[in-house]
Order: C-alpha cells, then sequence, then structure tokens
C-alpha cells in the first residue's frame, strides 16, 4: 500500500504510556493534522514517524516499507520543527541546499533547486543573507522550503505555526495546504489549534491519553463527532443528557423529544448539540423551557446563554437572525432530532 | 535594559576596586618585569638600572628560537588536542541525564584541584618501565616487555592534555548547553547521520567557542614549565622552563624577563592574528 501505516504502536517512557496501540492509515498525499491537548502524545507520535523516538512496540511502514527501526536520516523525509531549527551559521540559501549539500548533490542542481524554493515561498533573492535578519514569518518559509527540498516522501511538521501572531498564522494555514495540494506529498502536522487542523487537513487525527479518539474528515469530526471528548474538543458544543424509557421515548431534561433514538440497548446517553443549531422560540410545547442569563454579542455572531434546568444551554447566531430576548426572559429551546448527535459513552 | 552612559567622576567609583587591584598586582608587576628586561646584568646575581638590548640581542639565537618554536608548537598542540578530545565529550555530556552530569563535572573539578607537581609525578609513575601501564599491556599480551613511555614528547603532550583538558570541557560546557538540541535533531531528519550532523552544525554554529577555547588552552600550556621537565628530555624544555632556570637557577632576573617580555608578545601577536582571522571568515 502507498502511504503510511502505524500498527499497533505503543511508547513508554519509563512507567508512563505516551502513545497507546496506535494505528492509523495516511493514504499518499494526505494532509493529516494531529490535534489533541499538550500531552496527549502527537508529537511522541510524529517524532517515532520521523525516527527521532523508537516505538517500544509495534511497526511503522512507509509504502509497505517497514521503517520502524530505520535510523532518521535514511529515511527521506522533511520536518519543520516547532523552534524552526534554521541552522545559524548559514545564509537562506545554505540552510535550503543543506539536504542537497548532505546528500552530495552537484552545485548546479543545488543551486537551480534553491531558486526554484525560493520562487516558491517568495523569498526570491534573499539566499545570502543570514537567516538572523529575517522575519518570523519569513523564517517559516525558509524551514519550509529547507524541508521540502529533496522533495521528501514525508513532510512534518510539530506546531509548525504557533510562533507566529494570529493573523500571519491564519494566512500561513492556507499558503501551506495550497503549497500541499500543488505538491501532492504525504503531510502530518501537530497542532493543538483545532482552527489550524479544520483549514488544512484531509484528516483530522483527535487525539487524548496516548490514544486516537477519532480520525475522520474535519466536516464528520465537526458534524459527527465520535464521542464527548472529540465533540468537546472540536468547536464549541453543548453536552446534555438524554434518556430512554422501555417504549424507546426519548427525553431530554424532562422534555420529550420525539423521533430522536438512543443507541440500541442503551437507556443514557450523551447528546451534543452545537450551539449554531439551537433555535431559541416562544416558551411552550414541544421545546425545553429556559431562562435567558447572558447575551455576548461579538458582532459577527451573538451567544444566548440559557438556563435550562440548571444546565447551561449556548446559542449562536448571527446578527440578522438575532433573538428577540433580554437577559431574564423565559424562552423555549426547540430541539430537533437531526441537530442532536448521539454519543458512545 | 540601556544604562545611563557615566556622567560625573562619581559614577566610575565602583571601577576604582578593580582599577587599584589591577595596577597593584598586574601592570605594577608587568611593568617592573619590562624595565629589568632592559637592566645590566651584574655576575653574582644582581643587576643594575640601565637601558642596553643585550639580553634581547641574546634571545635571537637559534637555539633560543628553537626552544620558542618548539614551546608555541607545542602549546598549540596541547590545545588542538584538548579541544579534539573535549568537544565530543562535552557534547555527549550534555545529552545526558542532569546527575551524570554532575557526576562527571564534579570529577573534573576534583582534576582541577591536583597540583601541576602531582599530575607530573603520577604520569611518571604510570609511563615508567616497572611500575607503568606497559606492564598491563604485558599482562594482558599485546607487548612482549615493559618499557619506559617518559621521558619522551609523548609523556609531555599527554601530561599537559591531562592537565588541560578539564578547563577546556568547562570552558566548552555551558556554549553546548544552550545549543539547541533540535538543530542536530532537524539535520538528521533532513538526511545528515549523527557523526555528519556534528560535523555541519555543531562545529561550525560553536565556531566563536571553538576558537576562543583554542586561545584559551593554548596560553594555558605555554606557561607550564613542571611538566616538560618532569616527563620530558631537555630538548622538550618550553621556554617557560628556561625563563625559570635563568631567574631562579642562573639569576639572570634581566635576562629571564627579556625572555618573558618576548613571549607575551609573541602570544599577543599569535591571539591577535586569530581573533583577525576569525573576524575575517564571519563576514565572508
Amino acid at each position: 500500500m502507498s502511504g503510511l501505516a502505524l500498527q499497533n504502536v505503543v511508547k513508554e517512557f519509563g512507567t508512563f504510556r505516551a502513545v497507546n496501540d496506535v494505528d492509523l492509515t495516511v493514504p499518499h498525499g494526505t494532509f493529516v493534522c494531529m490535534l489533541g491537548p499538550s500531552g496527549c502524545g502527537k508529537t511522541t507520535l510524529l517524532r517515532m514517524i520521523a525516527g527521532l523516538d523508537l516505538p517500544t512496540s509495534g511497526a511503522i511502514r512507509l509504502d509497505g516499507e517497514d521503517i520502524t527501526r530505520v535510523p532518521t536520516h535514511k529515511r527521506d523525509l522533511g520536518m519543520v520543527f516547532q523552534s524552526l531549527a534554521l541552522f545559524p551559521h548559514l545564509t537562506v540559501g545554505e540552510n535550503i541546499a543543506y539536504p542537497l549539500r548532505i546528500r552530495n548533490a552537484p552545485k548546479e542542481d543545488q543551486q537551480r533547486r534553491v531558486d526554484e524554493l525560493l520562487a516558491m515561498i517568495h523569498l526570491q533573492g534573499y539566499a545570502d543573507r543570514p537567516v538572523s535578519k529575517l522575519s518570523g514569518g519569513q523564517r517559516q518559509r525558509v524551514a519550509i522550503a529547507r524541508a521540502l527540498s529533496i522533495s521528501p516522501k514525508l513532510f512534518l511538521l510539530d506546531e509548525p505555526l504557533s510562533a507566529l501572531d494570529a493573523k500571519l498564522r491564519e494566512a500561513m494555514q492556507v499558503e501551506l495546504r495550497q503549497l500541499q495540494q500543488k505538491l501532492g506529498i504525504t503531510t502530518i502536522v501537530v497542532t493543538h489549534d483545532q482552527r489550524e487542523a479544520m483549514t488544512m487537513a484531509d484528516t483530522v487525527v483527535v487525539m487524548s491519553g496516548g490514544e486516537i479518539r477519532q480520525a475522520a474528515p474535519p466536516v464528520e469530526i465537526y458534524r459527527r463527532p465520535a464521542d464527548s471528548f472529540v465533540a468537546d474538543f472540536i468547536g464549541q458544543t453543548n453536552l446534555i443528557e438524554a434518556e430512554s424509557d422501555t417504549l424507546g421515548h426519548v427525553r431530554v431534561l424532562g422534555q420529550p423529544v420525539p423521533g430522536l433514538s438512543l443507541l440500541p440497548g442503551a437507556a443514557k446517553a450523551t447528546l451534543s448539540i452545537r450551539p449554531e443549531d439551537v433555535r431559541l422560540t416562544a416558551p411552550g410545547a414541544g421545546a425545553l423551557s429556559g431562562t435567558v442569563t447572558f447575551i455576548r454579542d461579538l458582532g459577527g455572531t451573538i451567544e444566548t446563554f440559557v438556563d435550562v434546568a440548571g444546565r447551561q444551554i449556548v446559542a449562536v447566531s448571527t446578527p440578522r437572525a438575532r433573538p428577540e430576548v433580554t437577559v431574564g426572559q423565559r424562552v423555549g429551546v426547540a430541539l430537533t432530532p437531526d441537530c442532536c448527535v448521539v454519543l458512545r459513552k | 535594559m540601556r544604562r545611563e552612559p557615566a556622567q560625573t567622576l562619581g559614577d566610575y567609583t565602583p571601577l576604582l576596586f578593580p582599577a587599584a587591584m589591577l595596577t597593584i598586582f598586574f601592570v605594577v608587576p608587568f611593568g617592573t618585569m619590562i624595565a629589568v628586561s632592559f637592566f645590566q646584568r651584574q655576575q653574582g646575581g644582581f643587576y643594575t638600572p640601565a637601558f642596553v638590548y643585550d639580553n634581547y640581542a641574546r634571545f635571537l639565537s637559534a637555539f633560543f628560537g628553537g626552544v620558542l618554536g618548539f614551546s608555541l608548537m607545542l602549546a598549540i598542540a596541547v590545545a588542538v588536542c584538548c579541544v579534539v578530545l573535549a568537544l565530543p565529550f562535552t557534547y555527549l555530556l550534555t545529552r545526558m541525564a542532569r546527575s551524570v552530569q554532575v557526576l562527571w563535572l564534579v570529577a573534573l573539578l576534583s582534576v582541577l584541584s591536583l597540583s601541576e607537581v602531582i599530575i607530573g609525578f603520577a604520569w611518571s609513575t604510570l609511563f615508567s618501565r616497572t611500575a607503568g601501564i606497559t606492564n598491563i599491556l604485558v599482562a594482558l599480551g599485546l607487548m612482549g616487555e615493559a618499557q619506559a613511555l617518559t621521558p619522551s614528547f609523548g609523556a609531555v603532550l599527554t601530561g599537559m592534555v591531562y592537565q588541560a583538558f578539564p578547563y577546556t570541557v568547562l570552558v566548552l560546557f555551558p556554549a553546548l548547553v544552550r545549543l539547541d538540541p533540535t538543530l542536530t535533531e532537524a539535520a538528521r531528519t533532513l538526511g545528515a547521520s549523527p557523526l555528519k550532523a556534528f560535523f555541519t552544525v555543531v562545529v561550525p554554529a560553536l565556531r566563536n567557542t571553538i576558537v576562543a577555547t583554542l586561545i584559551m588552552v593554548f596560553i594555558f600550556a605555554l606557561g607550564s614549565y613542571l611538566l616538560p621537565q618532569l616527563l620530558g628530555r631537555p630538548q622538550h624544555w618550553t621556554l617557560s622552563v628556561l625563563i625559570t632556570d635563568q631567574a631562579i637557577y642562573q639569576s639572570n632576573m634581566p635576562f629571564a624577563a627579556a625572555m618573558a617580555v618576548f613571549l607575551v608578545l609573541v602570544t599577543l601577536g599569535l591571539v591577535a592574528l586569530t581573533v583577525i582571522a576569525g573576524r575575517k571568515g564571519e563576514a565572508a
């Protein structure tokens, strides 16, 4: 199979299990974002793919070949580090040419490739500058160009954009995604920023506690989270308990929701309802009733906090669909089966 | 943070104490030595104030030229050996656990506490025929019969490298600790074997530190006068040995002073050259 495959990969540091039995397949040419809170094992997983750490057990295959014990420098990777790790004693051009120089490529080829890459990252004419004279965004591009200079089989990035300010980061996300699509290179990015993952990835891999909680395309991760951790970690959500009676009628906070069914055999479940799916109505039949406790008007979106039987439910709307409510007003919260995602326990 | 430049005389008072110490313990003795180097020697160990170049003229002979050349060569050899050994050692040391680092640093510091005399006699025992390390090689069957390794150039070099090695490690250690460990990891992901990464990233990134360390060990080795006598033959004696000989045993202070001044000038010249060459390399 062409691409990267992780099979039962485990990494232990002493008694601590940083990565617990991870299986993952990354088809050739896809862009994968590993997303999770700090300490979830995503960086350790990336370092094992790079060969900087050895798995305690399990196998890593690249294009069908077992590379678990192949030393890093023989894996033909490109990697961008969080610190960027540009070589301070080399110029921009020398940094980009480093992987070629190490492989004893002819001088003319090195020169040609450096020119190509500098054009690609819009830094023509910067070849002879010392890296210390570059701005943060420029260094970022040089680190990316250096990692791509041998056209690697795998392109790995560890929190690559975390040092940039918010505006530049968003612009670089788009640029990185476009670059990856143009080159068709298998790419794995580690990030804790879910916007970054949603922007760039073909597949988002959500990790927690050393395990993969869900690996799916961004929209599916958002619309169909596998469990409450994923639902809560990706975007904003309302997690509400639901219970089912023996006849299969489901009640949410005491209010029956017709048409909704829980997983077979389960009497209780947690529902995830995205704030933009929560519709506020007049209090009355067919809706949960609650009290507005707070309104956060952010200009572009309006968040309305409603207290329903001691549970806080957030509704988000656009200014055009602004709900005509004030703090303290009694309102109805309408739930429809298609906006409730039933989560596995 | 920017500081105001000193405005009044009072702002310079913190400098008074170090300035006074420097004057009393360095400028005055060194000035005295320069003055003595031009004095006229009297037979019987005394000298009279004068202004003669005889002491310097005597120095300009093939013999002393040879000794000076040997001293510089020995000091350079010690400096190069120390850095070549200490750089990989210190690099690996900085990658180890904190407790291992502390253990090694304490061991190295304890070597520093040994005096030159003890180091000299210890090595002359280790290099002797009767009790030396060659007996171990004989016991292992690697050698036919035990032999004396001292006096020889190798013995002098070994003793001096041993003496200067802890200094070298201690000077290199902070720079290597500060070196970003992801630099070598990056080099490895980009296709460099660990050895290549060391030579293409660690060594060039630390170029200035390495040059500074070479100069420091060079100057340190230039002043060594006991080890060449304890472990070497007379042809391995350095200029420092001759200076000691002239000053103490021949009681020829003016000539000893002249040699010392000359040694200082040559040393300063070499250090200046190194620094200038370093600047040029940086600009290129």
